[in-house]
């Protein structure tokens, strides 16, 4: 089985905690923050780039469905309900790319609504 | 024992179909091992899937008649099944409610011309998740139910109605005091469109709580999922449980994980058609087989 090797925490307004604990006042100067606009059919930015070892915080505003984010291969999802702010916390430890996608069925388009995460040194 | 092996021609090109049967050990045959185990008698049926009423776009410039081969294809068929189900993505999806209802009206004018009477439904998301299911019920009744044929007891699951691909805790505990009817070693039949099985949870091919029906059916020994969603044959198994997918009737997708984006495969011009079907399924009682064992002359 692979290491699950992010520190993953996901929290929504609402204050739900999705993974595993981490300390984000120590490391809140630290953070890497990305505004993500979901909205049919497109996540942007859909490439989202990030440097390993420092924690990312994943600030979603979706405009118009309930959609969805998930990044299997790092087993992190979250709701994104519009009218609020969606956060989604994590701290690579390894380059690479995570493919994400919206699932929950929002239209025709659904099918494209893509993106990746590319962890850079 | 029904001893047909009609293959099917789809739509003018051969080899679109799968005998189900025909995969030993893995299909139907292993609904019921044997007439002991939960008696049943030799039928079959067909499967059609995602056919997409409404569909307009360069993966399928030909989608307005492709419905209307089928049926015919399936009217063909020398020896017509017992019963034919369409599981899920009747219509194409759109955002127009009015819209909507036209199109599954118009997909269930167009099957009404199957010879075959006894025909089941079920949704797709395309039909069923941005209305949670309100039109399709409207035009077909329920989204979930079970039904038995010939000693085999089939299950519609509805995976779809909730956008998130939820089934649902209620509908679980409904399948599950269903299932708790049937005799542990009864042969049994899943129907539903998504995989309940993370097939290519990145392409967003998986049921969320698919892992929760699984188990549910886990303690029964003869049970067969068949599916849709994916618009390709594909074969698993979750322990004892197989899933088979079924071939689209408007665009082929890509393999499962195969490439970035689940794309429809492009229209071929030369091979119209290229990659859609259909299916027949043949519940039939195994037949009588011999092991043989060839032994030397002297004990060693």
């Amino acid at each position: 089985m692979k290491t699950f090797w992010w520190a993953a925490l996901g929290v929504g307004l609402s204050g739900i905690c999705l993974g595993a604990a981490l300390d984000v006042g120590k490391d809140a100067a630290n953070e890497q923050v990305i505004q993500v606009t979901a909205q049919r059919f497109t996540f942007t930015p859909n490439e989202i780039v990030v440097k390993k070892g420092r924690p990312v915080v994943l600030e979603f505003s979706s405009l118009d469905f309930v959609h969805g984010f998930n990044i299997p291969s790092l087993k992190l999802r979250a709701d994104l309900p519009p009218g609020q702010i969606t956060r989604v916390r994590f701290t690579p430890d390894r380059v690479g790319e995570h493919p994400f996608v919206c699932d929950n069925f929002c239209g025709e388009g659904h099918e494209d609504m893509h993106g990746r995460i590319v962890v850079k040194e | 024992m029904m001893q047909r092996r009609d293959f099917l021609r789809l739509l003018g090109v051969g080899g679109g179909a799968v005998f189900a049967s025909g995969l030993a050990g893995r299909a139907l045959a292993e609904v019921g091992s044997n007439k002991k185990a939960g008696a049943y008698d030799d039928f079959y049926f067909v499967q059609l899937s995602d056919t997409h009423w409404g569909y307009k776009g360069p993966a399928n410039p030909d989608a307005a008649n492709t419905l209307k081969n089928a049926v015919a294809a399936v009217n063909a068929l020398k020896t017509q099944p017992d019963f034919i189900v369409f599981t899920g993505d009747l219509t194409h999806t759109t955002d127009d409610a009015q819209e909507r209802r036209r199109r599954l009206a118009e997909f269930r004018d167009i099957v009404s011309g199957l010879k075959v009477e006894n025909v089941r439904f079920m949704p797709g998301e395309h039909d069923a998740s941005l209305d949670n299911g309100a039109a399709y019920r409207e035009l077909f009744g329920e989204t979930h139910y079970a039904f038995d044929h010939k000693g085999v007891h089939f299950i519609v699951l509805d995976n779809v109605s909730d956008p998130g691909a939820r089934i649902g805790d209620a509908q679980l505990e409904w399948m599950k005091a269903d299932l708790s009817r049937q005799k542990k070693n009864a042969p049994i039949v899943v129907l539903t469109h998504r995989p309940l099985f993370d097939l290519a949870p990145q392409w967003d091919w998986a049921t969320r709580d698919g892992a929760k029906a699984i188990e549910i059916l886990m303690p029964y020994a003869n049970v067969t999922v068949f599916y849709g969603h994916i618009h390709q044959e594909h074969h698993h198994r979750t322990e004892h449980i197989a899933h088979h997918s079924a071939k689209s009737l408007v665009f082929p997708l890509p393999a499962p994980g195969s490439q970035e984006k689940r794309t429809p495969l492009p229209w071929d011009s030369a091979a119209p058609n290229k990659g859609l079907g259909f299916r027949e399924v043949e519940a039939e009682v195994e037949a009588l087989r011999y092991r043989i064992t060839e032994l030397p002359v002297s004990a060693s």
